[in-house]
């Protein structure tokens, strides 16, 4: 049993007692709401004649619906349309906080909780969305939950939960030139399995991970949940708190040093134990591409195709599964795979430095012919950022389109979806069958860098080669 | 509430690992402010693909209760939809080799035990109910069995959801309103709260 790690820092400080079941009453500090998974949690508060317990703890915004083109109202789309007014009402009703579209702060939740400074180190964060585990870079302990859960938290600020094992998952030395967090994340899921981080949390660790920046260790913790962890952090450090100083809810003054000396208490210990350690190398990573249909069946850009029956056993299945579906082949690169849809967006890579290292590529290019790229911002505040350093005009000039903030076709609840057959390169973080909005289409995950080259090659290539040389 | 300790019915086996949350129930189908109607819409595009051919659309498994499942189902999306579909097809347990744990815990709140088997086990039952589709399948949470004609084998479940179906606290709710005094308590020791 994990003893002095952050993990069980936080998940001690939070816990109101043990249930008769044995599982733990933890409270929630921050929670965070959007429209798809509330409805039904709101009515369930309203049925059993529940209040919200802490509505000054709770959060909402719109995302996983909102149309990214046009968002004039009524939306076009009325079940979409029912969906904002039910959450612009329940909000109403309970007193939450509501950033909706146009209030210059609206943006996907887990987008928009970091650039304010809600998400702090040593919280405990709950959302009904399983990238809520985005949060944990800034060292809290943050989960997903389902609309069951969603109904305790508003209802009594706790959830019933069992404590989860620690592991530590390190990586140590340099990345590469032209590789990102998304690849190193990527790397660890394909290495330790989707389901090898079940019934644990991740503690990011190493070198290069402590050489991350904030939004990049965002894109880490994000897929935590795609290697089967509820939950993934990065201990807190100077650059957190650089990354949160002066953010709108931030401590100040007195409070912000107060808080600096709290938050250094709560970093794991030297002497701290795990339940089990993972080891990598930052030098083994390369540009990462999925070709599968779980985020875990991904190869560097440079290797070929698994043969099925080189896997293990119990992967074998899948991997069929996985070739028939893609209509690829074993043996074959990834390489020079024609792609139909570039996106660049999403709770994993939807930030300002993700938009960016994508610009840098784009730079003086022009996307390929036939191919349809769109770059959506995470936030409302992103946009505007972006558009003030330019970076839209970068985009819009090479032939992308240039989109208002939300989920996008990252899960296609909204417009934004393939067609047909259609493949896409995606900075998303699913690639399960059917995600993007076609029950036929194709994903194909990797870096927002690696996406924009694709989407000017109108393949999927190696975005090293895209780069200045120095 | 409803103490849960013993699920007995036919079964519907299910193959394949990592069956992920976006094929139990496809995320067009979670445009809906209530969960009502979500049972026709399970495994939507899975059995479209398999025009009829799908175990939910076979008809020797109507009317089954109990899912069997391989490894990591569930993964993926935290959407409670997709339990809820399930439930509302019909299914009141799932037998799998392992779950993902935000599904799991969905499971638990809303009154669907999840219970683990090893891979030889969930195997047996999964062949059972494919040569034999009335084969009648039990699961006890209370032994921690399940019996499956003449077969049976051992099946575990983390002990804080079991307890809860036992006691019949599945549904956490009320308990954990109940200790308000106690939440208020814990909020008081957080520094963050005041900031």
């Amino acid at each position: 049993m994990s003893k002095g790690t952050l993990f069980d820092k936080v998940w001690d400080l939070h816990t109101v007692g043990t249930l008769p079941s044995g599982q733990t009453q933890l409270f929630i500090g921050l929670h965070l709401v959007h429209e798809v998974t509330s409805p039904q949690a709101f009515a369930m508060v309203r049925e059993r004649q529940l209040t919200v317990m802490y509505p000054q703890r709770t959060v909402a915004t719109v995302d996983h619906i909102v149309p990214t083109e046009s968002q004039a109202r009524p939306f076009a789309d009325p079940l979409a349309e029912a969906m904002m007014q039910a959450l612009d009402q329940n909000c109403q009703d309970h007193g939450i906080r509501f950033y909706n579209i146009g209030s210059g702060s609206q943006g996907i939740v887990h987008v928009i909780a970091p650039e304010q400074g809600l998400t702090q180190p040593g919280m405990t964060i709950a959302c009904g969305d399983s990238h809520t585990s985005t949060h944990g870079a800034f060292g809290a302990i943050a989960f997903g939950i389902g609309t069951s859960q969603v109904r305790d938290v508003l209802a009594s600020q706790t959830l019933a939960l069992g404590k989860l094992k620690v592991r530590r998952v390190e990586v140590n030395g340099d990345l590469l030139p032209g590789v990102y967090a998304k690849d190193v994340v990527l790397h660890i899921i394909r290495k330790l399995g989707v389901k090898g981080g079940v019934g644990y949390a991740y503690e990011f660790a190493g070198s290069a991970i402590e050489a991350m920046s904030m939004e990049e260790r965002m894109t880490l913790c994000n897929m935590a949940i795609e290697g089967g962890a509820r939950c993934g952090y990065v201990n807190p450090d100077q650059i957190t708190y650089d990354y949160l100083n002066g953010r709108d809810f931030a401590p100040k003054g007195e409070a912000w040093d107060e808080a600096v000396s709290w938050w250094n208490t709560l970093r794991s210990d030297a002497n701290a134990e795990y339940d089990d350690v993972a080891v990598f190398d930052a030098a083994d990573i390369a540009p990462t591409v999925t070709w599968g249909i779980t985020p875990g069946q991904g190869i560097a850009i440079n290797e070929t195709l698994p043969w099925p029956d080189s896997l293990p056993d119990e992967e074998q299945v899948l991997a069929q599964d996985a070739f028939a579906y893609m209509d690829f082949t074993p043996g074959q690169s990834l390489k020079g795979t024609a792609i139909d849809v570039c996106f660049i967006g999403s709770c994993t890579n939807g930030r300002i430095s993700d938009l960016r290292e994508a610009a840098k590529v784009v730079q003086g290019r022009t996307v390929a012919e036939g191919i349809k790229a769109f770059v959506v911002p995470g936030s409302e505040r992103v946009k505007q950022q972006a558009e003030a350093e330019g970076l839209d005009q970068v985009f819009t000039a090479a032939g992308f389109e240039w989109r208002e903030a939300g989920c996008s076709m990252c899960l296609a609840m909204n417009p934004d979806k393939l067609q047909g057959r259609q493949i896409s390169a995606s900075s998303s973080n699913r690639n399960f069958k059917g995600r993007q909005g076609s029950a036929s289409g194709r994903t194909l995950l990797m870096s927002p860098a690696m996406v924009a080259a694709a989407a000017l090659a109108g393949q999927v290539t190696d975005v090293r080669d895209y780069l200045p040389t120095h | 509430m409803t103490q849960i300790e013993q699920i007995t019915g036919t079964g519907i086996p299910l193959t394949g690992n990592d069956i992920d949350t976006d094929r139990i129930i496809p995320a067009r189908f979670l445009k809906c402010i209530t969960f009502d109607g979500l049972g026709e819409q399970v495994f939507a595009d899975d059995r479209a693909a398999l025009e009829g051919r799908h175990p939910f659309d076979q008809p020797q498994y109507r009317g089954a209760t109990i899912l069997v499942v391989n490894r990591n189902f569930g993964c993926g999306s935290s959407r409670e939809h997709a339990p809820q579909a399930i439930a509302r097809w019909g299914i009141k347990a799932v037998l799998g080799e392992s779950f993902a744990e935000i599904f799991f815990g969905n499971c638990v709140a809303i009154g669907i035990p999840c219970l683990t088997a090893s891979a030889e086990v969930v195997g047996q039952v999964q062949a059972a109910l494919d040569t034999d589709p009335t084969t009648v399948v039990t699961l006890d949470l209370a032994t921690q069995t399940v019996t499956f004609g003449a077969g049976a084998g051992a099946v575990s479940m983390p002990e804080g959801g079991r307890q809860a179906f036992l006691a019949g606290t599945w549904d956490a709710c009320g308990q954990l309103v109940a200790n308000a005094d106690a939440i208020r308590a814990t909020a008081a020791t957080l520094p963050y709260v005041a900031w």
